[in-house]
């Protein structure tokens, strides 16, 4: 017969009462796939000269798209919550701008934009520049990496503030009502009540965003940035080796989504359990 | 004396709908009333009114003598003004102890100690003091529902609103709860109650409205209600419930 001491007994049965938190104290198998794909990188790397150059080439590109992305990724948590909570408002116009936003940029593939934002709105400004004379706009010249994590920040936020509000409007509205029949403001209800709930419902889709946005920001390196794929691409016109470049390429994607993924649900399971 | 409570011929329509037509209605202090009245006669949108959960389009609400008009009357309001309601609205993501410090923390500015002695101090009245650190959702209905209660408590309010209280609750709970509501009654806290518990209303109750199609049709103290209605309306509504 199997007994349980009984402290782990307790808590078990105090996990059970709290729905969809197990206790589960193993190693999520999908790690070991991470970890198998850094092995082969590594192997590569030190056994292979080419896949060694490759590498060094590389790596400035890794940094960039690493850069690229994170930087992008928190300033569209910042929009998409500003948009959601514009989704949400009463007010007329914060409403009407937000729709217009989400609904624009959605209709809109994202190479396309951030091509807008890279050759259409530093002419406009230019234009703008010539045209009143100012010299500062006529001699504005569009830095890509800061125009590549506007163009990201642009598209991914409208995306974001759909899943922001949704998560929202998935918190039952007598959560909100309660709060403010305490007495407490609108700020203060979201800020305490109905955010910290929305954040466990929006957690999984939010970072899942991160994955899908690593793997777009690849799309800026025909923006002129130097991130991974674009290194890629230049290692590959001097050296007229695409097998080697591209098959690096894609395990270096392929680590870096999947170590994301799995920190993603990692978060995922530590929120359920903090209570 | 003034009543605490006046409400003065407030309309209310949700698009064609007219919830409310010209209700007016006095509570005077440590009163206890109970509104009765079929579904949708809008008992609910008088109740919400109280507190501007729900904006009326016309007339007037005095709560302890303040017009129910600018944003910062309403949060004066409702610090004074209680409310329960029938699905609870525990806060699902806080254990029963912040449930009921958080908003004398965020809104009455209570340092935690004093907050959570008055938690406890509550906890302990509705019969639940071993309860503090669990959530709502490891609790019976009947439980939360007593949590919702001291949680609006733990504000000091002047006024109690409770909204069907006890119809989401399975009938071994029910009692629980209209026990506390009726100690509640007893130490004289001003009260308006939607519900159907004749027993709580023939128990704690000094009036009895009877709403219809968003009017007031008759009121009159639990006796007189049940021993001699006046409408054919409320002999009707009478006959259904009591035959329940
Ligand atoms: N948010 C709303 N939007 C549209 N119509 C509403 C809304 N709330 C209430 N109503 C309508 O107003 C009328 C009164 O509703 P109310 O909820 O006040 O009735 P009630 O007496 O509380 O009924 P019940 O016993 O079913 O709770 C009903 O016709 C209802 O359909
Ligand atoms: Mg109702």
């Amino acid at each position: 017969m199997e007994t349980k001491p009984p402290l782990v007994a307790e808590e078990e049965r105090k996990l059970a009462l709290i729905p969809g938190a197990e206790p589960s104290t193993y190693m999520d198998p999908w790690w070991w796939l991470v970890i198998l794909a850094v092995a082969l990188a590594l192997v590569l790397i030190f056994t292979q000269p080419d896949y060694q150059s490759i590498f060094h080439f590389i790596l400035p590109g890794i940094k960039i798209t690493a850069s690229v992305t994170f930087a992008s990724y928190f300033l569209m948590l910042i929009v998409g919550m500003i948009g959601a909570l514009g989704r949400l408002s009463k007010n007329f116009i914060f409403h009407g701008l937000s729709s217009l936003y989400v609904e624009i940029v959605r209709g809109i593939p994202l190479l396309v934009q951030l091509i807008i934002w890279y050759y259409v709105v530093p002419s406009v400004i230019q234009k703008i520049g010539n045209d009143t004379g100012i010299g500062f706009l006529m001699n504005y010249r569009a830095n890509p990496l800061i125009m590549a994590v506007v163009g990201l920040t642009f598209c991914y936020g409208a995306y974001m503030s759909e899943i922001f509000r949704a998560g929202i409007q998935s918190i039952p509205k007598g959560q909100m009502e309660a709060a403010r029949s305490l007495g407490m403001s609108y700020f203060q209800a979201m800020r305490h009540i109905i955010l910290p709930q929305a954040i466990r419902v929006v957690l999984p889709p939010v970072g899942n965003e991160f994955v899908s946005l690593l793997k777009d920001s690849s799309l800026v390196s025909v923006v002129a940035v130097a991130d991974m794929t674009r290194r890629g691409q230049e290692y590959m016109a001097t050296h007229f080796n695409p097998i080697p470049v591209w098959l690096f390429v894609a395990l270096m994607y392929l680590i870096l989504t999947l170590f994301s993924s799995r920190l993603v649900s990692w978060l995922e399971k530590r929120t359920r359990f903090e209570r | 004396m003034l009543p605490i409570i006046q409400i003065e011929n407030v309309e209310k329509h949700f698009g064609r709908t007219r919830a409310l037509r010209g209700v007016s209605l006095n509570v005077s202090e440590s009163e206890v009333v109970v509104i009765v009245g079929p579904s949708g006669s809008g008992k609910s949108t008088l109740l919400r009114c109280i507190n501007r959960l729900e904006e009326y389009d016309a007339g007037k609400i005095i709560v302890d003598g303040i017009t129910l008009d600018s944003a910062q009357n309403i949060n004066t309001v409702r610090r004074e003004v209680g409310m329960v309601f029938q699905s609870f609205n525990l806060f699902s993501h806080l254990t029963v102890l912040q449930n009921l410090t958080l908003a004398q923390h965020v809104v009455r500015n209570r340092p935690r100690q004093e907050a959570e002695e008055v938690a406890n101090k509550l906890l302990k009245k509705v019969g639940i003091p071993d309860k503090a650190e669990a959530f709502p959702m490891q609790l019976s209905g009947g439980q939360q529902q007593r949590v919702a209660i001291a949680r609006a408590l733990a504000m000091n309010p002047k006024i109690m609103l409770f909204d069907e209280p006890t119809s989401a609750l399975d009938p071994e709970m029910i009692k629980e709860v209209l026990d506390v509501m009726t100690n509640l009654a007893h130490e004289g806290m001003t009260m308006v109650v939607v519900s159907h518990e004749m027993g709580f209303a023939r128990a704690a109750a000094r009036r009895i409205i009877f709403m219809d199609e968003g009017q007031i049709l008759e009121e009159a103290s639990p006796q007189n209600f049940f021993s001699n209605p006046q409408h054919e309306r409320t002999k009707l509504f009478l006959s259904k419930i009591l035959h329940l």
